[in-house]
């Protein structure tokens, strides 16, 4: 007994020597560097049209700028018409994120619409709404966006946001109605309806605040999914190819050739630029993840353990270092 | 003696009452198909109707010296003039694909759309279905391992296989056929076979074929294979921290027996269940990666028909990818009654 106390005590002086941990204190590491490097694009795309030194559009018409490899003037080289890759990168990473926030936006919000009515109209309602957003999971949504854009004659930002949005809240809304049904049974929400508050007033007040971290997660599974699907439709030609995002910048260098004529700095910024930036909404994602379910977090932590290797199924480590003690004290 | 006959005649009720669940279930999940389906032919039809211009413009305008009287008569041709009531019009639709009847191609006038088709069906099939199938039990395979000892030496390799999850299909496409391509000529570059070689059942046909292949089906693996290790090790993690899997390694079972049969095969249900969820990503980077490879498969012919605005094959060729999507998920549902009891219990849609 007298071994235990020692090690409670340390604890405690340990956890009263620091302050109480910030919320961003108890995110975890990868949340940390996934929100870091996110925050880099997002500041890349605020200031970056203002940063690019060149218009992304000027065709120089000096032959000796031609698929140029980077140097001072030009850091990330020049396209086969003389184009800095640069002010391209920094001009489409706007475009890309602009389009990706506003779908999740609008995908998010249809998402909770349609999620809450369908837990709280239930009956046919209900049957009807999941049976629509189970029809739209199991069609295959990259054929659909393709042959959708191929009948649209302009194919601009807005007909790209318009098809994605629509096509990207049913996994949301499944989520949602399902964490609405799960909420609706609790007491407080039971409490409040006794108390004679509206409906939309508990969803607003009671429903939708318990539901802010699976919204939030929804939201940057949009964000992704938008990217990816922006910068494959723009690669394949269905965008306006006369503005810069990621995905124009690789269809121009895909159909100038620019891997075979060797120009790297031409496809690979663009391509490393989603790459990252999709890096850093996964592990920001994971993060929130490991967040509320503690068994993913980082095993490490519970690896090693005064010294011990400590196995998941194992009994909790402080019960264990308890025991020792005690056996220690008798002894 | 009645004792076992009356639990004999228990466990046969028992039986009974399964299958017949087993059955409710199916029933459930095969209506939800066919509405599936139909919603995806409704579309098919809708889609054209509500969009403007029409292939037959689309001609005109390419042909400037075309007379104005000639427009009826290309309608009539392609088979496309939007004749009667729109009732009307959906019904000789649905009859048209009932019967593998998708008109006449626009662009390859006068191929028929469905030979179009045919002719590219068995290069996705066998390069999209074995790369999947591949990348499913290498990916579930190394999850397992990962997620029974957490912490170990492989979550070093995690950072990395978020790298290829994020990665876009068609930029890794990019990056393999540069180096492995153009830098370090390995493979080819593009096409599904060396030119001048007639398709055929023959060893340098099917030789050509198999290395052209290799690098597609590497890329697909490649970006396939990270989800599937992530959510199997996930899983995983939960499942080795259940009481039944204590239990097996308290009766000194071997290591083996209880990282398969105790926790490996509970996790793995989650892993079918989103199996068919998945598919439909996986068809999506597999026509990108078509593209890019040129590669003579079903996602080609869906991009050139969109370039050229053949509007009669574009549509079937969203039609056929949907519904073998929809075929594959219903095969899916088949294997979960088999393998998870549980699964007649809840519904899963």
């Amino acid at each position: 007994m007298a071994v235990t106390v020692p090690v409670t005590a340390q604890t405690a002086v340990a956890r009263t020597g620091r302050h109480p941990p910030s919320p961003w204190g108890r995110l975890p590491l990868k949340a940390k560097v996934g929100a870091v490097l996110l925050g880099i694009f997002v500041m890349a795309a605020i200031v970056g049209p203002y940063l690019a030194p060149y218009n992304p559009s000027y065709q120089s018409p000096s032959v000796s700028l031609s698929m140029h490899a980077p140097d001072g003037a030009h850091w990330l080289g020049t396209t086969q018409s003389g184009q800095d890759v640069f002010s391209q990168l920094f001009t489409g990473i706007r475009l890309t994120l602009e389009l990706a926030v506003v779908v999740g936006v609008v995908a998010g919000v249809l998402s909770v619409l349609v999620g809450i009515s369908a837990a709280f109209l239930g009956g046919a309602w209900d049957e009807s709404l999941s049976l629509v957003s189970n029809v739209f999971l199991v069609v295959p949504q990259l054929p659909l966006l393709i042959v959708l854009l191929g009948y649209l004659p302009q194919k601009g930002q807005a007909a790209t946001i318009l098809v994605l949005s629509a096509l990207s809240w049913p996994w949301g809304a499944r989520l949602i109605r399902a964490q609405t049904l799960a909420v609706r049974g609790r007491d407080f929400v039971a409490a409040a309806r006794e108390s004679g508050q509206s409906t939309l007033r508990i969803i607003a007040f009671e429903i939708v605040p318990n539901e802010v971290g699976l919204i939030a997660a929804n939201f940057v599974n949009t964000v992704l999914y938008a990217i990816g699907a922006s910068v494959a439709l723009a690669f394949l030609g269905l965008a306006d190819l006369s503005s810069w995002s990621l995905g124009t910048m690789l269809y121009w260098a895909e159909s100038q050739q620019a891997l075979q004529l060797g120009a790297w700095w031409w496809f690979l910024p663009p391509g490393l630029a989603v790459a990252l930036i999709g890096v850093s909404l996964v592990l920001l994602n994971s993060g929130i993840d490991e967040l509320g379910n503690p068994r993913l977090r980082n095993a490490v932590d519970t690896k090693r353990f005064v010294g011990r290797k400590v196995r998941l199924t194992d009994p909790t480590p402080v019960l264990l270092q308890g025991l020792n003690g005690r056996q220690g004290a008798e002894a | 003696m009645t004792v076992s006959l009356l639990a004999s005649v228990g466990r046969g009720t028992r039986r009974l009452t399964r299958a017949k669940s087993q059955s409710r279930f199916l029933a459930r999940r095969l209506l939800f198909y066919v509405v599936a389906a139909w919603a995806a032919l409704t579309l098919n039809f809708l889609i054209p109707r509500a969009m403007p211009g029409s292939e037959v413009q689309d001609i005109m305008s390419k042909f400037p010296n075309l007379q104005p009287s000639a427009y009826k008569a290309l309608e009539a041709m392609l088979g496309v003039g939007h004749a009667g009531s729109i009732w009307h019009q959906y019904g000789t639709y649905l009859v048209d694909v009932f019967h593998f009847n998708f008109g006449t191609d626009v662009m390859e006038y006068p191929a028929k759309v469905s030979t179009l088709l045919a002719e590219s069906i068995p290069w996705t099939l066998i390069l999209v279905g074995t790369a999947t199938v591949i990348a499913f039990v290498i990916g579930t395979s190394l999850g397992i391992m990962a997620g029974w000892n957490p912490g170990g030496w492989f979550d070093r390799f995690l950072p990395g296989l978020m790298f290829f999850q994020a990665i876009p299909y068609f930029f890794l496409a990019l990056i393999l056929i540069y180096l492995f391509g153009i830098e370090i000529p390995l493979f080819p570059q593009s096409q599904g076979y060396a030119e001048g070689l007639v398709p055929g059942w023959n060893l340098s046909f099917i030789g050509s074929a198999v290395y052209h292949s290799l690098l597609p089906a590497f890329t697909i693996v490649l970006t396939s294979m990270a989800g599937w290790l992530l959510q199997m090790r996930n899983v995983m993690i939960t499942t080795a921290g259940e009481d039944y899997v204590l239990a097996a390694q308290a009766k000194g079972l071997s290591r083996q027996r209880v990282i398969l049969t105790y926790a490996a095969r509970n996790a793995i249900l989650p892993q079918l269940q989103g199996f068919g969820l998945a598919l439909g990503f996986v068809v999506s980077g597999a026509i990108v990666m078509e593209i890019v490879f040129s590669y003579p498969g079903v996602g080609l012919l869906l991009f050139n028909a969109v370039t050229s605005h053949d509007f009669p094959l574009m549509q079937a060729v969203f039609l056929l990818i949907t519904f073998a999507v929809l075929l594959a998920n219903l095969i899916v549902d088949l294997v979960i009654v088999v393998v998870d009891p549980r699964a007649q219990a809840q519904e899963r849609a």
